[in-house]
């Protein structure tokens, strides 16, 4: 049975100018254990999503789907004290931004040990001690003194220690990370990625590494989910997405690589995510594609098999290399 | 901390001798003359008023009696009172507590429902409490503070009789003044119904003073809330699942106390100037009714003192301020 199990979730947001749907029936599965990563440009819906499994979204959002199983329960059916028992205790998230995640006015120990009061109910000496324990799981150098120190007295690299800390703190089945390295420095990322990937393999969690860095991806993802302007249009394992993209956006960010580039110039994928006005009647990415023709405009695909790595596309790449193999 | 305070401190002697020479002039450039209302309708003499000028100094130029007077204010005395002839020093302390009273039982009513008003609006906010809160206090921050006032004494005095009109006690109690503050006096005497009483006298004047600090407070903490409630650390708190109490009232408010905390040092301003009207109205015998009467008496020493005295009030209550921001945010202790 997998860990997670989302079926058609959309959220839209009521905006001043109508509602905009920001996920639009999107479906993840993330095993006991198992690294997804959640790529697509800024705007496709990848925050968002975990943020509605979170609970996490502004009043201004309406949240639907068919099924949001975690660990047994059912998040869209419960209520927000039942949610909450589970939400920062099993379900654990860290974000983007660690220097503005903390809170500036209360240390960090204080932050930490405020979730292992609430969730597990520990004792004074006993979240002290975990404390300690906890920062050094994360490799945050003289544990004792850093306790008592504020947000602003450390580096961003040291607050996403401190947010992974605080987000491991009762031991979550499910870790989402939410472009967790996009505000480090490129030393700090790589650190941050094997602590990760290391604690994912010491405590046994699940992990959704919600990124945009193809090369992020490559390294540390097992599964990657390809989601474009709300709707996830590929799902492949990591080293076949990387050797057989079936949806011609896929295909095109594989290209855009800096690494694979075969050219003098960078491929580029021509235009922006459709917004609120612009959202086309067919396929989403049929205005930016190469291969778009008139039926890609007019109908929108639905996705394939599995075998075509669920490829939202009406013609799907890489076809016949799967038929071959 | 200790360089900081003496830095701030430092940039009181101007604020002070700035003060000095305003509130010595302005009462001079008032028409009127003290000896002449001193003397009142019987009128005096010509060689009784020019000695009474000799013996006030006011023959000699106005800088020399400023001078004068400046030394005199930085040797710790700030003269007599024309009218009562005992030092203003002494009529200040005398008086002083009953406004302290005042002002801070209005100040503690301002903040208890101010804060949780403006916490509660901002966390529904949009919805019927966040606008019906939000016009009542736009209404208690416009309304004249007089007519306010005798709108509370008329219904709540005149037609209900549940509060006394003026004053700050019963005239049945007697007991001796060891504190100056009715609330404690009353309570030490062991008086049966002393207490009460005092309490009774103090209901209205406090609503009277505290409302606008409290109009004020309640929008400033709603918009500081306002603002707080995007940060991503809430965001992160709820990530943790905390409860909404325990993220709006600690994880929320702690940030945005820091305006708050700024309203609250800028209204004492506004409460001890507010507290002149209140006063008056309510017969009130604090240092703003002895103000007022000392400003028809023309008694140069004991305005002049009372500003004086009033203005290093205001200007401890900033210095406190301003730390107890570093105590709310330690970021800002920092810089």
């Amino acid at each position: 049975m997998s860990l997670l199990r989302i079926r058609n979730l959309s959220v839209d947001f009521a905006t001043a100018s109508g509602p905009f749907r920001a996920v639009d029936s999107v479906d993840i599965d993330v095993d006991t254990g198992e690294i997804l990563a959640i790529v697509g440009e800024s705007g496709s819906g990848k925050s968002v999503s975990m943020l509605a499994l979170m609970g996490l979204l502004p009043w201004t959002a309406t949240i639907t789907a068919d099924e949001m199983m975690f660990d047994g329960h059912d998040l869209s059916k419960l209520g927000p004290a039942a949610r909450r028992r589970i939400v920062g205790k099993d379900l654990a998230m860290i974000f983007q931004e660690p220097m503005s995640s903390l809170n500036p006015c209360f240390t960090v120990g204080w932050q930490i040990k405020e979730a292992l009061r609430f969730h597990l109910g520990l004792d004074r000496a006993a979240r002290h001690a975990r404390a300690i324990e906890l920062f050094e799981q994360v490799g945050i150098p003289a544990p004792e003194k850093r306790l008592s120190a504020f947000p602003h007295q450390m580096s961003g690299g040291m607050n996403q220690r401190v947010m992974i800390a605080m987000a491991i703190s009762c031991r979550p089945k499910l870790l989402i990370a939410d472009e967790p390295t996009t505000a480090l420095d490129v030393t700090i990322q790589a650190q941050i990625l094997d602590l990760l990937t290391g604690l994912r393999k010491e405590t046994g969690m699940g992990l959704v590494l919600i990124t945009h860095d193809m090369g992020v991806v490559a390294e540390t993802a097992e599964r990657v989910s390809v989601q474009y302007a709300g709707q996830k249009i590929e799902e492949q394992p990591v080293a076949d997405l990387f050797a057989t993209p079936h949806h011609p956006y896929t295909a095109a960010l594989l290209d855009a690589l800096p690494e694979r580039a075969t050219e003098k110039k960078l491929p580029t994928i021509p235009g922006v995510v459709p917004g609120q006005f612009d959202r086309p009647a067919g396929c989403l990415f049929s205005p930016r594609c190469k291969f778009a023709d008139a039926l890609c405009r007019a109908t929108p695909p639905k996705p394939q098999g599995r075998d075509l790595g669920l490829a939202r596309c009406h013609y799907p790449l890489n076809t016949d290399e799967r038929a071959a193999s | 901390m200790l360089k900081y305070l003496a830095s701030r401190l430092l940039t009181f002697i101007p604020t002070f001798i700035g003060v000095t020479l305003i509130s010595f002039s302005f009462i001079r450039a008032l028409p009127g003359d003290p000896i002449v209302v001193m003397a009142g309708e019987r009128g005096l003499s010509e060689e009784r008023y020019a000695e009474l000028v000799k013996q006030f100094g006011f023959d000699r130029p106005v800088y020399v009696q400023f001078w004068e007077y400046l030394t005199g204010v930085l040797q710790g005395d700030l003269g007599n009172s024309f009218v009562t002839k005992k030092p203003v020093w002494d009529e200040f302390f005398a008086l002083f507590p009953a406004t302290l009273e005042l002002s801070i039982c209005a100040m503690i009513f301002a903040v208890a429902l101010g804060l949780p008003a403006g916490v509660i609006a901002a966390v529904n906010r949009g919805k019927f409490f966040d606008r019906a809160l939000m016009s009542t206090a736009l209404v208690g921050y416009s309304m004249p503070i007089f007519w306010w006032a005798l709108l509370l004494i008329i219904v709540f005095s005149g037609n209900l009789g549940w509060t006394p009109v003026s004053g700050r006690i019963d005239l049945v109690y007697y007991f001796p003044n060891a504190t100056g503050f009715m609330l404690i006096d009353s309570l030490v005497s062991g008086q049966k119904g002393a207490f009460a009483s005092a309490v009774r006298h103090l209901i209205l004047p406090t609503i009277v003073l505290g409302t606008i600090p409290l109009a004020v407070i309640a929008r400033q903490t709603r918009s500081a809330m306002l603002e707080v409630l995007g940060e991503d650390y809430i965001r992160t708190a709820r990530a943790k699942g905390m409860p909404p109490g325990r993220i709006n009232g600690i994880h929320a408010l702690r940030n945005a106390l820091i305006p708050v905390v700024t309203v609250i040092g800028l209204s004492v301003g506004t409460l001890l100037a507010g507290a002149i009207l209140t006063e008056t109205i309510f017969s009130w015998p604090g240092i703003g009714k002895w103000m007022v009467d000392s400003i028809f008496r023309r008694d140069y020493p004991v305005v002049q003192g009372g500003l004086l005295l009033i203005a290093v009030m205001v200007m401890i209550v900033n210095l406190t301020v301003d730390v107890l921001y570093g105590v709310i945010n330690p970021k800002i202790r920092k810089r």
